[in-house]
C-alpha cells in the first residue's frame, strides 16, 4: 500500500506538472494576421542563381513556418534537405515536426486551436474533415497557378473541397504495381504480362511447377485490411472504368453494386484461390495475419512469384537487395482487363494544407508546389523512395529504378490516374468498415455479405 | 516555441507554484484559532478542488454531453439516445460487449487464483524470493512490450515453413498441425486474455503473499495443534484471514481489465472480433471518426467501473483499519 508520505509527494509533483503545462499552453500562439502575399524588401538570397524564382517572396528573415507531417526518419532528412533553397533564399526558418499519430493528432490539434501553419495531409478524406472545421485557409493564387501548370486536373480536384482549392499535391506513390523476381521470370522464359489473362497464365505455370504464384499480407495493426482495399480499387478501375470508380467513391453508385461485386470476385480469383496463395505463409486465411511489410518477402526465397503492392514497398526489401529491372526484385504495371478503360493507375500522395496566411506560410506553400522544389527533393533523396506527379520533375534527377518507373507511369499521357478510394471515402467507411469487411472477406465472409455490410455503414448525411 | 523556451516557461511555473505555496503558508501561519485552521484548510484544499474540477469533472461532463451527438468530427448532429441504442443492438458492438465480459470474468479470477496458489506454495520455501521474483517479472514489462512478446509466441506459419512462433514450433515438434492463434474468434480473445493474466498474476501474488505473512503466528500454531491438515488450513485459516486482501486484488484487477487497451491494440488491432470496450472507444473516436459513439462507450465504461471502485475503496479502508 502507498504510504501517506509518498502520496503527498506524488500529489505535489502532479500539481507542479499541471501548473507548468497550463502556463506553457497559455503562452503559446501569438500569430500575426498579415494578409499580403509578399513581405517586400530584398531577399537575403538575391542575386544567387538558384534563388531567381524565389525573389518574389521578398525578405522573410526572422519568420518561422511550422510544418506538421507523418513523414518520419529516415525520409524526414531528405524532406528537410529539400527546404534549404527556400530557407537560404528567403531567410525564413522551417520548423519540422513529424508524428506517427499524425492523422489522429492533427484533428486533436485543430480542435484545440493549436493547428500548425502547414500540414501534409495524406488523405483527401481527412482534408475534407479538417476543412469542415473552418480553420484551413484557401491556397493563394500562386499555388493554384503552379498546380494548373504542373499537375493534372485530377490531382487538383483532390485538393479541392466544395469548389474551393485548398491544398497542392506534394509527393505521390503508385499502387498499381506487381513485385516479382526478374531472375525467376527469365529462368522460366516468362515475359512481363501485358494482360490480366497473361498474368493468370503465368500463375498457372507456377502452380504446375509447385510454386504458390502469389503472396499477400494485409495485417497492419488497426489499419489491417487496407492492402485488400487497394486490390479491389485496382480491379474496379480496370473492369468498370474511371467514371464508374468516381461514382462508387462518392457513393453515387451503391457500394454493393453488381459491378463492384464482379470486381471483388475478380480479386477473389487470385486472393481466395487456394492454389494461388499464400506463398510461404499458409492458407488463404493466413493473408489476414501476415504483416503487410512481410507480405512480399518470400519472393526472395522463391516461395512465391508475385506480390501486388505499391511503389513504396521498395523500402521493405532487406538491406542488400537490388531493386532493378535486372536485379533481385522489381515491379511491373498491374495489367488491365479491359482495353476500353485506358491505362488506369491507382495511387496516393500527400497534400499541403495551410492553417494560416502569413506571407512566409504562403511563400513556403508556393515553393512546395513548384517544379523547383520537386527537383530539389529528387536531388535531396539519393537513396530513392520518393516521387511526385509534378510534370516539371526531371525523371533523370531520380536515382532509383523503381522511382523512375513510378514517375514514368504517372507522367504517361495514356495513364488514367485515380486516387486511393478508401482515402477519399468518409472515415466511417474508408478507415472503418471497408478495412474490417475486407479482412472478414479474406477470412471467409462472402462477397455479397462483405459489400452489403460496408454499404450499410455509409453515414446517412 | 523552442525547447529552451518551454523549459523557461516551466521554470516560471515551478517558481510561481512555490511562491503561491509560501504565500499561503505565511498568510495562514499567524491564524491559530479554530477559524484560522479552517481558512488554512480551505487555502490548501481550494487549488486541488479546482484542479479536480478542471481535470476530471469538466471532461466527464463534456463526455456525457458528447455521447448524445452523431458521427462527425466537427459539428456533429444531435441524435439523442441513438448511440446507446446502437451500442446494445449493433452486432459488431455486441461482439465487443461479449468480449469485454469474457475479459472481466476470466482475468481477475484466474490471475488471483494463480497468485494465491503460488503465494501459498512458495511461502517460507528456501527459494521463496527467487520464485516470487520470477512470477513478478512480467509486471515490470509494459503492456505493449508483453503483447509483442506474446505475438511472437503465437506467430503462425503453415506446417512446412520455418516457425518463429514458440507455440507453433512445439505443435510441429509434436506432429500436430500448426494453428493460427490470433485468427479464429472467439478463441483468439482467450489467447489475448492469457497475456493479461501473465502480467497480473504477479501483482496478485505479491499482495496476497504479504497478507498471508500477516496472519498471526499463534492462530496458525493453534490450528496445527488441533491437527488441521494443509488443505483445511488453507480453506479455514488462510483464505478467511486474507479475505479483504483477496477482494482488493480482485477488484483492482477488474478495473485494470475494463481498461485493457494496449494488448488488443498491439496484438490484433481489434481485428478478427477481438475488440473490447476500451479499445473500441479509441477506434471509434480516432480511426472511424465517430466521436458520439466513442463518448457513449466511455460513459458505459465509467458506469461499469464506479461501483467496483467504491467497493474497492471500502475494502481498502477496512484493510487499513486493521
Amino acid at each position: 500500500m502507498i504510504t501517506t508520505r509518498t502520496r503527498r509527494g506524488v500529489a505535489t509533483l502532479a500539481v507542479l506538472a499541471m501548473s507548468g503545462l497550463g502556463l506553457a499552453a497559455c503562452a503559446d500562439d501569438s500569430s500575426s494576421d498579415g494578409s499580403s502575399n509578399s513581405a517586400g524588401g530584398e531577399a537575403p538570397g538575391a542575386g544567387q542563381p538558384e534563388c531567381a524564382q524565389l525573389e518574389q517572396f521578398g525578405d522573410l528573415t526572422g519568420t518561422t513556418v511550422s510544418v506538421y507531417t507523418s513523414i518520419l526518419p529516415p525520409e524526414q532528412q531528405a524532406q528537410e534537405d529539400s527546404y534549404k533553397v527556400f530557407t537560404e533564399c528567403t531567410g525564413a526558418k522551417v520548423d519540422y515536426e513529424g508524428s506517427d499519430q499524425f492523422e489522429t493528432q492533427l484533428v486533436v490539434r485543430v480542435k484545440a486551436g493549436n493547428a500548425p501553419d502547414i500540414a501534409y495531409i495524406p488523405q483527401p478524406g481527412l482534408l475534407k474533415t479538417v476543412v469542415s472545421s473552418g480553420s484551413v485557409v484557401e491556397a493563394p493564387q500562386a499555388v493554384a497557378d503552379n498546380v494548373d501548370e504542373f499537375f493534372g486536373e485530377d490531382w487538383k480536384s483532390y485538393g479541392t473541397v466544395d469548389g474551393k482549392f485548398y491544398a497542392a499535391p506534394l509527393g505521390a506513390n503508385v499502387k498499381s504495381f506487381v513485385w516479382y523476381s526478374p531472375k525467376m521470370f527469365s529462368d522460366n522464359g516468362w515475359e512481363v504480362p501485358q494482360t490480366w489473362d497473361d498474368m493468370l497464365k503465368i500463375s498457372d505455370e507456377m502452380v504446375d511447377m509447385g510454386i504458390k504464384p502469389w503472396c499477400a499480407g494485409i495485417e497492419s495493426g488497426e489499419a489491417t485490411g487496407w492492402p485488400a482495399t487497394d486490390w479491389l480499387e485496382d480491379a474496379v478501375l480496370r473492369e468498370q472504368g474511371a467514371d464508374y470508380y468516381d461514382q462508387w467513391v462518392n457513393h453515387e453508385v451503391a457500394f454493393d453494386d453488381a459491378g463492384v461485386a464482379d470486381s471483388l470476385d475478380l480479386v477473389g480469383g487470385i486472393l481466395k484461390n487456394d492454389d494461388y496463395v499464400n506463398g510461404g505463409f499458409g492458407d488463404v486465411k493466413s493473408i489476414a495475419t501476415t504483416a503487410f511489410q512481410d507480405g512480399g518477402l518470400p519472393i526472395l526465397d522463391g516461395d512465391c512469384g508475385m506480390h501486388r503492392q505499391a511503389s513504396f514497398y521498395a523500402a521493405q526489401w532487406p538491406e542488400g537487395t537490388t531493386v532493378a529491372e535486372d536485379g533481385d526484385v522489381f515491379a511491373f504495371y498491374l495489367p488491365t482487363t479491359n482495353e476500353d478503360n485506358g491505362k488506369p493507375v491507382l495511387g496516393g500522395g500527400e497534400f499541403v494544407a495551410a492553417f494560416d496566411d502569413r506571407p512566409e506560410v504562403q511563400a513556403f506553400q508556393t515553393y512546395l508546389s513548384s517544379d523547383v522544389w520537386a527537383n530539389e527533393k529528387a536531388k535531396a533523396t539519393p537513396g530513392g523512395g520518393w516521387v511526385s506527379a509534378n510534370t516539371g520533375l526531371d525523371i533523370n534527377n531520380l536515382k532509383s529504378p523503381i522511382d523512375k518507373l513510378s514517375a514514368e507511369t504517372l507522367q504517361d499521357p495514356e495513364a488514367v490516374f485515380r486516387f486511393d478510394g478508401s482515402d477519399q471515402m468518409p472515415s466511417a467507411v474508408g478507415a472503418g468498415s471497408f478495412w474490417k469487411e475486407m479482412t472478414a472477406w479474406i477470412t471467409g465472409e462472402s462477397t455479397s455479405d462483405a459489400l452489403k455490410n460496408i454499404e450499410e455503414s455509409w453515414p446517412a448525411s | 516555441m523552442t525547447t529552451s523556451e518551454k523549459f523557461f516557461h516551466m521554470a516560471i511555473a515551478v517558481l510561481l507554484f512555490y511562491g503561491v505555496m509560501a504565500a499561503i503558508l505565511l498568510l495562514t501561519q499567524r491564524l491559530r484559532s479554530r477559524n484560522g485552521e479552517r481558512v488554512q484548510a480551505a487555502a490548501f484544499l481550494g487549488p486541488s478542488l479546482a484542479l479536480i474540477g478542471i481535470g476530471l469533472l469538466y471532461p466527464a461532463g463534456v463526455t456525457i454531453y458528447q455521447s448524445f451527438f452523431g458521427a462527425a468530427v466537427f459539428d456533429p448532429p444531435f441524435v439523442g439516445f441513438d448511440n446507446y441504442t446502437a451500442l446494445f443492438t449493433n452486432s459488431q458492438q455486441l461482439t465487443v460487449l461479449r468480449n469485454t465480459l469474457f475479459w472481466v470474468l476470466l482475468t481477475p479470477t484466474i490471475s488471483t487464483i494463480i497468485g494465491l496458489v503460488y503465494a501459498v506454495l512458495v511461502d517460507r520455501a528456501s527459494f521463496e524470493k527467487f520464485a516470487k521474483a520470477l512470477l513478478f517479472l512480467p509486471m515490470a514489462i509494459s503492456m505493449v512490450g508483453a503483447s509483442i512478446i506474446w505475438k511472437f509466441v503465437y506467430d503462425y506459419k503453415s506446417g512446412e515453413s520455418t516457425q518463429i512462433g514458440l507455440l507453433n514450433q512445439i505443435l510441429s515438434w509434436l506432429g500436430i498441425d500448426t494453428y493460427n492463434f490470433l485468427l479464429e474468434p472467439p478463441w483468439n480473445t482467450f489467447f489475448l486474455i492469457i497475456i493479461l493474466i501473465w502480467i497480473q498474476a504477479g501483482f496478485a501474488m505479491t499482495i496476497l503473499s504479504a497478507s498471508i505473512k500477516a496472519i498471526p503466528e499463534d492462530m496458525v500454531e493453534a490450528a496445527r495443534l488441533d491437527g488441521t491438515g494443509p488443505w483445511q488450513m488453507f480453506r479455514h485459516i488462510t483464505v478467511p484471514s486474507i479475505r479483504p486482501s483477496l477482494i482488493v486484488v480482485l477488484t483492482t484487477i477488474t478495473i485494470a481489465t475494463l481498461k485493457v487497451f494496449d494488448i488488443v491494440q498491439t496484438a490484433t488491432g481489434g481485428n478478427f472480433d477481438t475488440s473490447v470496450l476500451a479499445y473500441e472507444f479509441y477506434r471509434q473516436s480516432f480511426v472511424a471518426g465517430n466521436q458520439g459513439l466513442s463518448a457513449t462507450i466511455a460513459v458505459v465504461i465509467f458506469i461499469l467501473v464506479v461501483p467496483i471502485v467504491i467497493y474497492n475503496i471500502r475494502q481498502m479502508r477496512k484493510l487499513e483499519a486493521r
